[in-house]
C-alpha cells in the first residue's frame, strides 16, 4: 500500500484517470492495454470504468461538496417542513417565483430528488470505498512490514550516524526500542529476502488501527442514515393541545395533527393515557428579560395502559416523558378562557374553557368562539384575550405581560350561518362569508370587553356571554421515533473511528547498520503514511534513544530540513513487497 | 458581590483584556519592525544573505539565526530589540487572555441563578475568542506559533470589537429551552471548535499567502514557516477540531434538540450552516487526501469552511430570522398572521440555543 497522501483507496488508484487516456501515455501501465478510447469500451468495460469513476476519492470529493452546496437553499427559501406558514406567506408575496421554486422543490429541498440523489450517489460511492478498502487492509493487517529499502537515505526524513557498537548490539537495541513502542517488526531469516532485509536492518511499522478507525467512521455514517431513515419510516409525531384539569388517550383521533411515517403501523401506538392536574409558570417581573416565562411545569398523571397503575410526571422543556416507546414533550403552553354562552333563549349553547393561540411574547392570544346553534341565530365570535390588560388612551385593551393577574377577553361579534355544512373548518377560523358582523355606534365593528366574573348582554337579543375564569393549556408533541438508538450508536461509533483517523499516525521506521571502515554505520529513516505526522522529529528522537550515551556522536546527516515535503511520495521502492499492484 | 457588581466586573475586565491586547499587538508589531529592519541589514550586506538563509524559516522569536547578523554593527541591537517585544507580546498577551477569562466569569456569576457564560452571541462571541487566545498560548511552543502572534491578536481584537459594538446583552437569565446542561457540553464543544477552526483557518491564509513567494528571503513572509509546515500545522488543528464540531453539531446538537423541541433535526438554517460547515470540513479532509487537490485546493475548501462557520454563528442570526437558534436576545418575529392550524410554533418562543 502506497502512502496515503498518494493512496486514495484501492479503486482509486490513479489508473482510473488512465483508462480514458489514449494510448501511448508515458505511462508504462497503459503500454500493456490494448490502445483503445473511451468510445470503444464494451458495456462491461463501461460499467466497471463507471463504477471506479463513482467510487474514486475525487468524485466522492466533488460529491460532499456539492451536498454542501445543495443544503444552501434550503436555508434561503422557506421550507414547507420546517415553517409551513412562513412558507405560504412567501407564496403568496411571490406568485411569479411559486410555481417555478415548486417545480424545483425548493420548498421542500431535503426531501427533493435532486437532494436524494446526490446523498444516494454519496452513499453508494461510499460502499463502493469501503467495501475494497476494508479487503485490502484485511490482507495489510496479516503482512508484515516491508523490508528496508535499499536507499535508506533517499527517503525523505532520514538520518546517519556512526558508532563503535557492533551491529549486531545496535540492531538488537533498535528492536527492543521499536518493540516497547509498540511497532510491528518484520521477522528476520528465512522469510525474508535475503541481502534486503536479512540480517542488517529492522523494519518495523505502527498505525494499523488508523485505517480501522477511518473503516469504522464511514461505515457508521450508513449506520447513522439507517436509524435516521427507519425513524422517519416507521414513527410517528403528533400534536395536541391539552387544556388543564382535562386528559387524552392515546389513539389516533385525539390528536390535534398527526403524521404518521409512511410504514407506520398504528398497532405500534401504546394505550396510555394522561391527565394534566396543573400548570405552573414562573414570570421573571424585572431585569432584561422581565415578562418571561419561565420554568413552566405541567404536572401530569398517567396510566402506562387501560387499567394500570397511574403515576405522575412533572413535565418540563428539556425533560420529556417516555412511555415505553412513546416520548411526550412540552413544547408551548397559553391561555384557555372559559366562556359560556346563552342564546337568545336563555339556554346555553356554548360552555368551556377556549384555547386561543398565543400572538407574541406577551401572550396576546387570538380565540374563536363558535355557536353555530344558538337561537334565534347563530353566534360566532372572534377576539383576543390579554393575560394582564391594560387601556391604552384610545380605549384599546393592551397586555403588560403574559402572566394571567388581570385578563381580559375581547370580541366582535357575528350573527348567522357559520358556514359549518362547507365541509371540516379549523377550530381556530371563524367563516363569516355567509354571517353579519354586529356594528356599533359610527359604524365601527361591535366589540365587547369582558373581565372575569362579566357577563354581558350581546345586541340585537343574541343572548349573553360569560367570563367564567382562565384555565392554562398545555401543548404536547407526542412521539415515537425507532431507530434513534441506533442513529445516536452510530455517530457515537463514527465519532470514535473519526478519533482513531485522525490521531493514529501509521508510519514505518527502518534502521540498517553496517560495518564500515569508520566503524558502524547506522541508518535510521522513516516515512509518515497520515499526513499529520513529522518523521523528521521521530527520526531525531528514534537516534536519541538509539545511540547510547558516549559512545560515537549522534550525527545526524542528512536531511533534518527536508527540501521536498514532508510527506513523501510513495519512495517506490522495487523491494516493497506489498506494492500493490 | 452582588449581580450587578459582577456584571460590571465582567465589562471592565474584557475592557481591559482589549486595552492589554492591543498592546500586545503593538508589541509584536515592534518585534517584527525589527525583524524586516534587520532583512535590509542583510540586503546592505550581502556576504551574510546566504548565511541568513540557513533559516528564513525558524521562527521569529526563535533566536536561533541570531548569530548570522552579529557581524553588522546594530544586529545585536535590533535582535535585542526583537526579543525583547516577542517576550513582552507574549507577556501582555497572558495578562490579556486572563483578564478576557475573569470577564466570561464574572458574566457567569452576574446571572440569576449563575450560569455558564455562553447563552447568547455577546458570550458566544467573547468565549469563542477566549478559547483562540487559550489554544494560542498552548500550542505556541508545540507548533512554534510565536509568528502568529500579530494576527491572533488582530483577529481577537476585532472579534470583540463586534461583540461589545454590536452583540452586547446584558447579563439575563437563559430561556427555559437554554436551560439545560446540554447548554454546557453541546455549546462549549462548539465553541472549542470555532476557536480550533479560526486559528487553523488563519494558517490556511498564511499559507495560501506563502505559496505565492515560498522562497521569499526578505519581507513578512520570509518569517513565517515553510508552506510544509504551515499546511500540516493547520491540519493538525483541523484534525482537532472537526471531531469536537462533529460532537458538538452532530452528537449533542440532536440529543438536545431533541429534548428541548421534540425533534432531532429539522433543517432549522442554523442546523443547515452547522451541516454544511461540517460537510466542507469533511470535503477539506477528503481533499488533503486526493491527488491534485492536496496543499492550494484543500486550503481554498477549509477557508470556504470557515466562512460557513462563521455564517453559521454570526449570519444565521441575521439573515434568517426563522431559526429557532436565534439567540434571547433577538426575538423569533412574532407570528402575526391570524393562526389557520395548530399546527404552529405555539411557545412564544424565545427558545433558543446555538
Ligand atoms: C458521507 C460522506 C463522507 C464523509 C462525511 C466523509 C468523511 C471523511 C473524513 C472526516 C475523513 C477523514 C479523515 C482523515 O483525514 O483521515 C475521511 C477519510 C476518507 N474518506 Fe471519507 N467521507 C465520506 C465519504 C467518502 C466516500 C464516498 C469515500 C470513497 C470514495 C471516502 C473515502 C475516504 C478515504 C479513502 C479516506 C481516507 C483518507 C486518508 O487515508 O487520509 N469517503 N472521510
Amino acid at each position: 500500500m502506497t502512502s496515503p497522501e498518494t493512496d486514495t483507496g484501492p479503486e482509486t488508484t490513479p489508473g482510473t484517470g488512465r483508462e480514458t487516456e489514449p494510448a501511448g501515455s508515458a505511462d508504462s501501465g497503459g503500454k500493456q492495454r490494448k490502445p483503445r478510447r473511451a468510445g470503444e469500451l464494451n458495456a462491461v468495460e463501461f460499467a466497471r470504468w463507471g463504477w471506479r469513476q463513482l467510487t474514486s476519492m475525487r468524485t466522492a470529493l466533488v460529491l460532499l461538496l456539492l451536498l454542501a452546496l445543495a443544503a444552501v437553499p434550503g436555508s434561503i427559501v422557506p421550507q414547507e417542513g420546517v415553517d409551513s406558514l412562513k412558507t405560504s406567506n412567501w407564496q403568496d408575496a411571490h406568485p411569479k417565483l411559486t410555481p417555478i421554486y415548486e417545480r424545483l422543490g425548493l420548498f421542500d429541498v431535503y426531501s427533493s430528488p435532486w437532494f436524494a440523489a446526490i446523498y444516494l450517489l454519496l452513499m453508494v460511492s461510499l460502499i463502493g470505498c469501503i467495501l475494497p478498502r476494508t479487503k485490502v487492509y484485511w490482507k495489510a493487517l496479516r503482512a508484515q512490514p516491508p523490508a528496508a529499502p535499499r536507499h535508506l537515505d533517499r527517503l525523505p526524513a532520514s538520518t546517519s550516524y556512526t558508532t563503535d557498537e557492533s551491529p549486531e548490539e545496535v540492531l538488537a537495541r533498535a528492536r527492543t526500542l521499536l518493540k516497547g513502542k509498540r511497532y510491528r517488526l518484520r521477522r528476520t531469516g528465512a522469510g525474508a529476502g535475503a541481502g534486503v532485509d536479512g540480517a542488517d536492518a529492522v523494519s518495523a511499522e505502527r498505525g494499523y488501527l488508523r485505517e480501522a478507525g477511518n473503516l469504522l467512521f464511514h461505515v457508521s455514517i450508513i449506520v447513522v442514515l439507517v436509524g435516521f431513515a427507519m425513524g422517519s419510516l416507521f414513527g410517528y409525531k403528533g400534536g395536541v393541545i391539552v387544556v388543564a384539569g382535562q386528559g387524552f388517550s392515546n389513539i389516533g383521533q385525539q390528536y390535534d395533527e398527526f403524521q404518521p411515517g409512511s410504514l407506520f403501523d398504528e398497532d405500534s401506538m401504546e394505550p396510555f393515557s394522561f391527565t394534566i392536574d396543573d400548570f405552573d409558570v414562573n414570570w421573571i417581573m424585572d431585569g432584561p428579560r422581565a415578562g418571561m416565562a419561565q420554568k413552566f411545569v405541567s404536572h401530569i398523571s398517567y396510566t402506562e395502559e387501560p387499567g394500570a397503575e397511574e403515576k405522575t410526571y412533572d413535565l418540563q422543556v428539556n425533560h420529556p416523558l417516555q412511555i415505553g416507546d412513546t416520548e411526550l414533550f412540552l413544547i408551548g403552553h397559553g391561555y384557555a378562557p372559559v366562556l359560556t354562552v346563552r342564546d337568545g333563549e336563555g339556554n346555553i349553547t356554548y360552555s368551556g374553557p377556549t384555547i386561543f393561540l398565543p400572538e407574541d411574547e406577551s401572550f396576546m392570544s387570538f380565540g374563536v368562539v363558535k355557536a353555530p346553534y344558538a337561537e334565534p341565530e347563530g353566534i360566532g365570535m372572534r377576539g383576543l384575550f390579554f393575560p394582564w390588560y391594560m387601556m391604552t388612551d384610545e380605549g384599546d385593551p393592551t397586555t403588560l405581560m403574559g402572566d394571567d393577574r388581570n385578563p381580559l377577553v375581547s370580541l366582535n361579534v357575528w350573527k348567522g350561518d357559520l358556514n359549518l355544512e362547507s365541509g371540516p373548518q379549523s377550530v381556530y377560523v371563524l367563516d363569516t362569508s355567509k354571517a353579519d358582523q354586529l356594528m356599533g355606534e359610527d359604524d365601527v365593528p361591535y366589540r365587547m370587553d369582558l373581565q372575569v366574573g362579566d357577563t354581558k348582554q350581546l345586541p340585537d337579543g343574541l343572548g349573553s356571554v360569560t367570563f367564567e375564569g382562565v384555565q392554562p393549556w398545555n401543548k404536547l408533541q407526542i412521539s415515537q421515533t425507532p431507530g434513534k438508538e441506533l442513529a445516536l450508536g452510530g455517530v457515537i461509533l463514527a465519532l470514535i473511528g473519526l478519533l482513531g483517523s485522525l490521531f493514529i499516525r501509521p508510519r514505518r521506521v527502518w534502521v540498517r547498520a553496517r560495518r564500515t571502515e569508520e566503524g558502524t554505520l547506522v541508518e535510521v529513516a522513516s516515512l509518515d503514511r497520515s499526513g499529520g505526522g513529522d518523521p523528521d522529529v521521530l527520526v531525531a528522537r528514534l537516534v536519541t534513544e538509539l545511540a547510547p550515551e558516549g559512545t560515537g556522536a549522534a550525527e545526524p546527516r542528512g536531511s533534518t530540513e527536508p527540501a521536498e515535503p514532508a510527506q513523501p511520495e510513495n519512495p517506490d521502492n522495487p523491494e516493497n513487497p506489498e506494492k500493490k499492484s | 458581590m452582588t449581580d450587578a457588581s459582577w456584571e460590571v466586573l465582567s465589562n471592565q475586565a474584557l475592557a481591559a483584556a482589549g486595552v492589554v491586547y492591543f498592546l500586545a499587538l503593538l508589541c509584536h508589531l515592534v518585534e517584527w519592525a525589527a525583524l524586516l529592519g534587520k532583512d535590509k541589514q542583510r540586503a546592505a550586506a550581502p556576504e551574510l544573505v546566504a548565511a541568513g538563509q540557513a533559516g528564513p524559516d525558524t521562527v521569529a522569536a526563535d533566536s536561533t539565526e541570531g548569530g548570522t547578523t552579529e557581524a553588522t554593527g546594530s544586529g545585536p541591537d535590533l535582535d535585542h530589540r526583537r526579543a525583547f517585544f516577542g517576550r513582552l507580546g507574549l507577556l501582555l498577551t497572558i495578562v490579556a487572555t486572563c483578564c478576557h477569562g475573569v470577564s466570561l466569569v464574572g458574566r457567569g456569576m452576574a446571572a440569576d441563578p449563575n450560569r455558564v457564560p455562553w447563552g447568547n452571541m455577546y458570550e458566544f462571541t467573547v468565549a469563542g475568542t477566549f478559547v483562540l487566545s487559550v489554544a494560542y498560548l498552548a500550542l505556541y511552543r508545540k507548533f512554534k506559533l510565536a509568528w502568529l502572534a500579530p494576527l491572533v491578536l488582530i483577529f481577537n481584537l476585532a472579534c470583540l470589537m463586534i461583540a461589545v459594538i454590536w452583540l452586547y446583552d446584558p447579563v439575563a437569565p437563559l430561556t427555559e429551552a437554554l436551560n439545560s446542561y446540554w447548554l454546557v457540553i453541546h455549546v462549549v464543544s462548539a465553541v472549542i471548535a470555532t476557536g480550533a477552526f479560526s486559528l487553523a483557518g488563519l494558517l490556511s491564509i498564511v499559507y495560501l499567502l506563502k505559496l505565492r513567494k515560498p522562497g521569499a528571503t526578505t519581507g513578512l513572509l520570509a518569517h513565517v514557516p515553510s508552506t510544509d509546515v504551515l499546511e500540516r500545522t493547520s491540519y493538525r488543528i483541523h484534525a482537532f477540531a472537526f471531531p469536537v464540531w462533529t460532537f458538538a453539531v452532530l452528537i449533542t446538537g440532536p440529543i438536545w434538540a431533541h429534548e428541548a423541541w421534540s425533534r432531532y433535526w429539522n433543517w432549522d438554517p442554523k442546523e443547515v450552516w452547522a451541516f454544511i460547515t461540517w460537510v466542507v470540513y469533511a470535503g477539506y479532509l477528503h481533499a488533503r487526501a486526493t491527488g491534485g487537490w492536496r496543499g492550494r485546493n484543500a486550503a481554498w475548501i477549509s477557508l470556504i469552511g470557515l466562512a460557513s462557520l462563521w455564517y453559521s454563528f454570526i449570519g444565521v442570526n441575521f439573515f434568517n430570522d426563522a431559526s429557532q437558534h436565534s439567540y434571547a436576545g433577538s426575538l423569533p418575529a412574532p407570528t402575526t398572521a391570524v393562526v389557520q392550524t395548530v399546527d404552529q410554533p405555539l411557545a412564544p418562543a424565545p427558545t433558543a440555543n446555538l
